[in-house]
């Protein structure tokens, strides 16, 4: 099977369903670039090149420029959706969200419920998140678990490009609106990805590693540096069972549930702020559901209550490292009441 | 407006400060020791002096993701630039805002902005402040032609003219958004109409003529300051590197970026137009490019040579009291 880059994955991905559905447009932001310039169009293909060459193969009636205004490409293309396309909005860096959350949060998430079942809302926003780039505090959150907390919102967080692939297909065919949020950092982490189109149904988490000893939750960059600390602890002797839970909305608690009856101990790793979060969302449901099993303290890895850092010395400090969370494990493995 | 032979020293020198500052960081940070993002803003500099030349340490103003010409032309220590730029603990904001973040309120900069569009609300509050304490002082906001598609920005201009505040926008129209033209992204073509449009007046200056820039500032600001209201003040401009730095201006003219330093270096046309009209000599201008020469020097020598935040700077700040 052909090795494939996240970018490529989603480029493919976006590509042939664009071929199977001429209602499927791409908006946003430099998307292709280069409008009214002397330059070459499509000089950008998306800030980081995920759009590149789709301007040549659909034109710029389903390849979008637009001025950098989130709150009308946002609202465009909820508006859009609602009435008869099938947008992939681009929401450049998922910190933009602050500039035109109402027409995600209140009009597109809500339109379904609040007309009572009548709307249908088949929108798709791509958006980067992640910090180590030092892109600082405004180009570096990973807010997914602010989009996860908003009823009426799917929300996928792909760690590798099989998966990106076949989530964002099924992010284009599902009929309800999707943030898709991509790691800015691995974009260019490659693995085996079908040239053929193929979905992964929401809701459903990959376990990444079996093992009895320690059940590790993480997501999008967390989940390798989870594997990392995995591969370290083996030698140890202690045999972590990894859960990428790739879809925080839904998510698949039955998968994370049976894990930890059987592991009886919980490691969440997670990039973004600790409070009302991913992580304590997963601790809740745990302790909520599966406190007889728990032989040890829920223990969150996680960035900080704080923006992030711009310096690379402090931003290290702010991201969970392999170290960190091989504590935390080690600290729950070992632990006795 | 006549300019002394000191204002003209000065406006130079703020200039050349901007370019060879600019010049350093593209170097430095194509060699990899500057870290993140940065967005220079060399051939602008008529822009940010021009309107700065009137303001004093208690006016505030805000800017946009390419801030260091409006930070330098504020005041800000150029050696804590240099060093908020390299991450160290002396910098402006100690090392946690760089590039895109750095301020100094204590020289009334609001900050350098990483979202499009950000500034001009924050300016229709630091105008109110002024208005409601009657300090008798401006704010003026610093965007771009990109901001001036942003809802906020509308909402903001619509609210300076309502509370009829001391404040100017000045935009900054560099010709691209990001890799986008201005002539696609700005239905109108014509950003100082729009500002207008708000019921405020709005000039269109040639941004490569520091003194047109200057001129119409200085009405501006008086304006603001005599009670006038807002202002806007559309600056047409160009930017000789890319969005950001590392940026491959693919959607850039073959020979564009060598025509703009060729035809529209605002440097070059002050330097040409103070000289020929007799009134600084090219020896007084060569020393103000050797003063600024050894002051970039030693911005990065002490950038280079300063520590690290410490460890703990990571906890700190997020509120006042905990």
């Amino acid at each position: 099977m052909p090795q494939k880059s996240i970018r490529q994955a989603l480029n493919e991905a976006l590509r042939q369903e664009m071929r199977r559905d001429p209602r499927i447009i791409v908006i946003g932001e430099d998307v292709a670039g280069g409008a009214a310039s002397e330059g070459q169009r499509d000089a950008y293909g998306g800030v980081l090149g995920v759009t590149k060459g789709l301007f040549g193969e659909f034109g710029e009636a389903r390849v979008i420029d637009t001025p950098i205004t989130e709150s009308a490409i946002m609202g465009a293309a909820a508006g859009a959706a609602v009435t008869g396309l099938r947008p992939v909005a681009e929401l450049m860096f998922s910190d933009f969200f602050g500039v035109c959350f109402d027409q995600i949060y209140n009009q597109a998430a809500k339109f379904r419920y609040m007309f009572g079942g009548k709307a249908t809302t088949p929108l798709v926003i791509r958006t980067m998140i992640g910090a180590g780039r030092s892109a600082a505090a405004q180009h570096s959150q990973s807010p997914y678990g602010i989009f996860t907390a908003v009823p009426g919102l799917k929300v996928v967080v792909p760690s590798n490009a099989y998966d990106a692939k076949g989530l964002l297909i099924q992010a284009i065919r599902d009929d309800d609106p999707v943030i898709f949020c991509e790691h800015k950092l691995m974009y260019d982490l490659r693995a085996e990805v079908p040239d053929e189109p193929y979905t992964i149904p929401f809701g459903e988490a990959n376990i990444v590693r079996d093992g009895d000893d320690v059940t590790i939750v993480a997501l999008a960059r967390m989940v390798h540096y989870a594997g990392e600390a995995a591969e370290a602890l083996e030698k140890e002797g202690i045999e972590v069972e990894l859960i990428d839970p790739r879809t925080t909305s839904p998510l698949d608690e039955d998968t994370i549930l049976e894990s930890v009856e059987r592991t009886g101990r919980l490691v969440i790793v997670d990039e973004a702020t600790p409070r009302c979060s991913i992580a304590t969302d997963i601790a809740a449901l745990v302790a909520d559901r599966a406190f007889g099993a728990l032989k040890a303290p829920i223990r969150r890895v996680t960035a900080p209550h704080t923006p992030v850092p711009f310096t690379p010395s402090l931003e290290k400090l702010y991201i969970p490292s392999p170290e960190k969370i091989a504590a935390a494990v080690r600290e729950v493995h070992g632990y006795a009441r | 407006m006549q300019l002394s032979r000191e204002e003209l020293v000065r406006a130079y020198r703020s200039m050349v400060t901007i370019r060879r500052f600019e010049e350093r960081v593209q170097e430095e940070f194509s060699k990899g020791v500057i870290p993140g993002f940065v967005h220079l803003y060399a051939g602008e500099e008529a822009s940010a002096v021009g309107m700065c030349m009137h303001l004093g340490p208690e006016d505030y103003i805000a800017s946009t993701h390419r801030g260091h010409g409006h930070s330098i032309a504020k005041g800000c220590d150029v050696v804590g630039m240099m060093q908020e730029l390299f991450g160290k603990a002396g910098g402006l904001c100690g090392g946690k805002g760089g590039s895109m973040h750095i301020a100094d309120l204590n020289a009334g900069m609001l900050g350098a902005n990483g979202i499009v569009g950000g500034g001009p609300p924050l300016v229709v509050g630091a105008a109110l402040t002024a208005k409601t304490l009657g300090t008798g002082t401006v704010a003026v906001c610093f965007s771009g032609d990109g901001a001036s598609n942003q809802g906020t920005t509308f909402e903001a201009l619509n609210m300076a003219v309502v509370l009829k505040v001391p404040a100017v926008f000045v935009f900054e129209n560099n010709q691209y958004g990001e890799g986008t033209g201005v002539g696609y992204a700005v239905g109108s073509h014509d950003i100082a109409g729009r500002a207008r449009g708000f019921g405020m007046p709005a000039a269109r200056v040639n941004g490569d003529d520091f003194f047109a820039v200057h001129e119409a500032a200085w009405e501006a600001v008086e304006r603001a300051r005599a009670g006038g209201g807002p202002s806007a003040i559309e600056v047409d401009t160009c930017r000789f590197y890319g969005h950001h730095s590392g940026d491959a201006q693919l959607y850039r003219g073959k020979d564009e970026v060598k025509h703009l330093r060729d035809e529209r270096d605002c440097l070059k046309h002050f330097r040409a137009r103070v000289t020929e009209a007799a009134l600084l000599e090219s020896a007084a201008l060569d020393a103000v490019d050797n003063e600024v020469a050894a002051l970039i020097d030693r911005a990065v020598a002490t950038a280079q040579a300063a520590p690290l935040p410490p460890e703990s700077a990571l906890l700190t700040d997020v509120y006042v009291s905990y």
